[in-house]
């Protein structure tokens, strides 16, 4: 296995071919844009947040393949979790992907692919801008649906 | 160029070529390993590596003659003026400028854009002047003039790229009119390597009134630059694109344009007489030099247009043609690339993506390879969005690589093919 493969695990090749939750979510109640104006990544978030639960969650846009499986990957994973659980598994990610940590408990297996990352320190942010976002979107006023 | 060998017999004596073996030699960090891999550095339009007599002659200034300049009767400051304005001199020959004073010593391209933006710029223009830019330029031939433009009223105006990846001259005619003061253009194509016809638009803009400024960034170390010939009001560009020092670069303006212009940065070495009333400037090029400049990266900037001057210039013009020729040659030969401006006349810069994998994906895999490539929107966005992509790969050359490393960049390309199958 090359060290282009250690990166670019088959699971995150696979995310980027065929993102998940790839769509504009109707019934969407929050929304955030996330843009890296570095390397040109720009994806928008849909979410369907109920009380303190993340019912749905969905993203469409452009990037590298880290951003984009990134991005997919969490939706998957945060989909049904409440948000002090998204706050956990995001700090958990970011320690990993900035070396700071090994994937703990708080961070669902499937993400620990990510963990190549921390070898490629211009990469942290491709990584990490979908986290940001969905804090963002969390953290934002409640709207109106959103449709695209 | 020769571009087939089989259309004639074998010459019997080999016309002389650019011996690259011996000019990397110049160039230690060319023997690094980068992640198990010998080193292919074709990031040179973002900064060129540096020969060793470039990194010795700014140390050899810190360690034996290092003194302030313009300010000490002691015989220190003195030699180090002496030296500094003798690479004022050498600046004014590598650009053939009528006067060594239009030279003045800025950090850089963008101060020196800054510089003239702020200071011509903000002088001359009037609310609803055209300041006239181009499809192509570097952000730093963008915004510099936007704070302008917002400061003074004027307005910005741009000359599209076409599809060949060069500027539309035709539609010179109605952007160029009377309202028209500044033409701001890059002399080559950060992004394409595309060299514009500086002098056809020069022309044009003189005749229409407007005063032209050129980023030559891309240019210096490529190009035969004579700020005559070329027939513009302002020359700017960096050392360290051209075999220099980083922190460092200059702008030449014609004298009585720059008589005529107010500082843009207040301090010591400007002045003639300062009271807390009223303070009168020294002329140029002093008045343009607040503060201490950086000294050790100037003697650094002289060894290297010497360095540079000291080529034989037609040899290297012809090697760097070759490598151009021989990168876009071969990465058309791979399936799904696409390379951008190919038909222009450019310098050896070569910009292209691969179907399907995004340009910083390709970055990663290609440093993994040891080969240095910019993967980005080369802070160009109104380009990138014109060509229709977020950003392409640019491989740029210069007068130390080889077609092996070109041979490297291609071999990443196939291993980025196959770990994205």
């Amino acid at each position: 296995m090359s060290e282009a493969n250690e990166l670019y695990q088959s699971l995150i090749l696979d995310h980027n071919r065929s993102p998940r939750n790839f769509r504009v979510l109707e019934h969407a109640n929050r929304c955030a844009e996330g843009y890296n104006p570095l390397c040109g990544d720009q994806f928008t978030f849909w979410l369907k947040l109920d009380g303190d639960r993340i019912t749905d969650v969905s993203f469409q846009g452009s990037g590298c393949a880290i951003s984009k499986a990134s991005a997919s990957l969490m939706t998957t994973a945060v989909k049904g979790k409440t948000v002090e659980e998204v706050e956990r598994m995001f700090g958990s990610f970011h320690r990993m992907v900035t070396g700071q940590g090994g994937p703990d408990a708080d961070l669902p297996p499937k993400l620990a692919v990510f963990a190549g990352v921390r070898e490629f320190p211009a990469r942290v942010k491709c990584a990490s801008l979908s986290w940001h976002a969905l804090k963002s979107a969390i953290d934002g006023e409640a709207k109106e649906p959103v449709s695209a | 160029m020769t571009t087939s060998l089989t259309d004639h017999a074998p010459a019997r004596t080999q016309p002389p070529v650019f011996d690259v073996a011996r000019a990397r030699r110049d160039f230690p960090v060319l023997q690094e390993r980068i992640n198990g891999r010998a080193l292919a550095y074709l990031d040179n339009g973002a900064s060129s590596q540096r020969p060793r007599a470039v990194v010795e002659a700014e140390a050899d200034y810190a360690l034996r003659e290092h003194a302030n300049v313009h300010r000490g009767v002691h015989t220190l400051s003195q030699r180090a003026t002496t030296r500094y304005d003798a690479v004022r001199e050498s600046l004014r020959a590598f650009l053939n400028a009528p006067v060594a004073d239009e030279v003045i010593f800025t950090a850089g391209t963008t101060a020196g854009l800054n510089l003239v933006a702020s200071s011509y710029g903000r002088s001359t223009l009037q609310p609803g002047d055209e300041i006239l830019l181009t499809e192509m330029e570097h952000h730093s031939n963008i915004v510099p003039w936007q704070l302008t433009a917002q400061a003074t009223g004027a307005v910005i105006r741009v000359i599209p790229v076409t599809e060949a990846g060069i500027l539309d001259l035709g539609a010179l005619d109605h952007l160029l009119n009377t309202r028209t003061r500044i033409v701001a253009l890059t002399h080559v194509s950060n992004v394409l390597g595309t060299v514009n016809p500086v002098r056809r638009i020069a022309d044009r803009a003189h005749a229409a009134g407007a005063a032209v400024v050129v980023d030559g960034a891309q240019a210096t170390a490529h190009l035969r630059i004579d700020v005559q010939a070329l027939g513009c009001d302002f020359y700017v560009a960096s050392a360290h694109k051209m075999y220099g020092p980083t922190g460092v670069g200059f702008v030449w303006g014609r004298q009585a344009l720059l008589d005529a212009m107010p500082p843009w940065q207040g301090g010591g070495g400007m002045i003639q007489s300062v009271t807390f009333e009223e303070t009168t400037y020294a002329p140029v090029p002093d008045r343009f030099e607040a503060g201490t400049p950086p000294i050790a990266q100037v003697m650094g900037f002289g060894a290297a247009l010497e360095y540079l001057t000291g080529l034989d210039r037609a040899l290297v013009d012809a090697h760097e043609a070759d490598l151009l020729l021989y990168a876009t040659e071969q990465l058309l030969r791979l399936p799904g690339v696409r390379v951008f401006g190919a038909t222009a006349e450019r310098v050896s810069v070569v910009s292209f993506v691969l179907d399907g994998i995004h340009p910083h994906d390709l970055g990663t895999v290609l440093d993994l390879h040891g080969v240095a490539v910019r993967a980005s929107h080369h802070c160009a966005q109104p380009l990138m969005r014109r060509l229709g992509v977020p950003g392409t790969v640019r491989a740029s050359f210069a007068l130390y690589n080889t077609r092996a490393e070109v041979d490297a960049l291609v071999e990443g390309l196939v291993e980025a093919r196959k770990v994205f199958s």
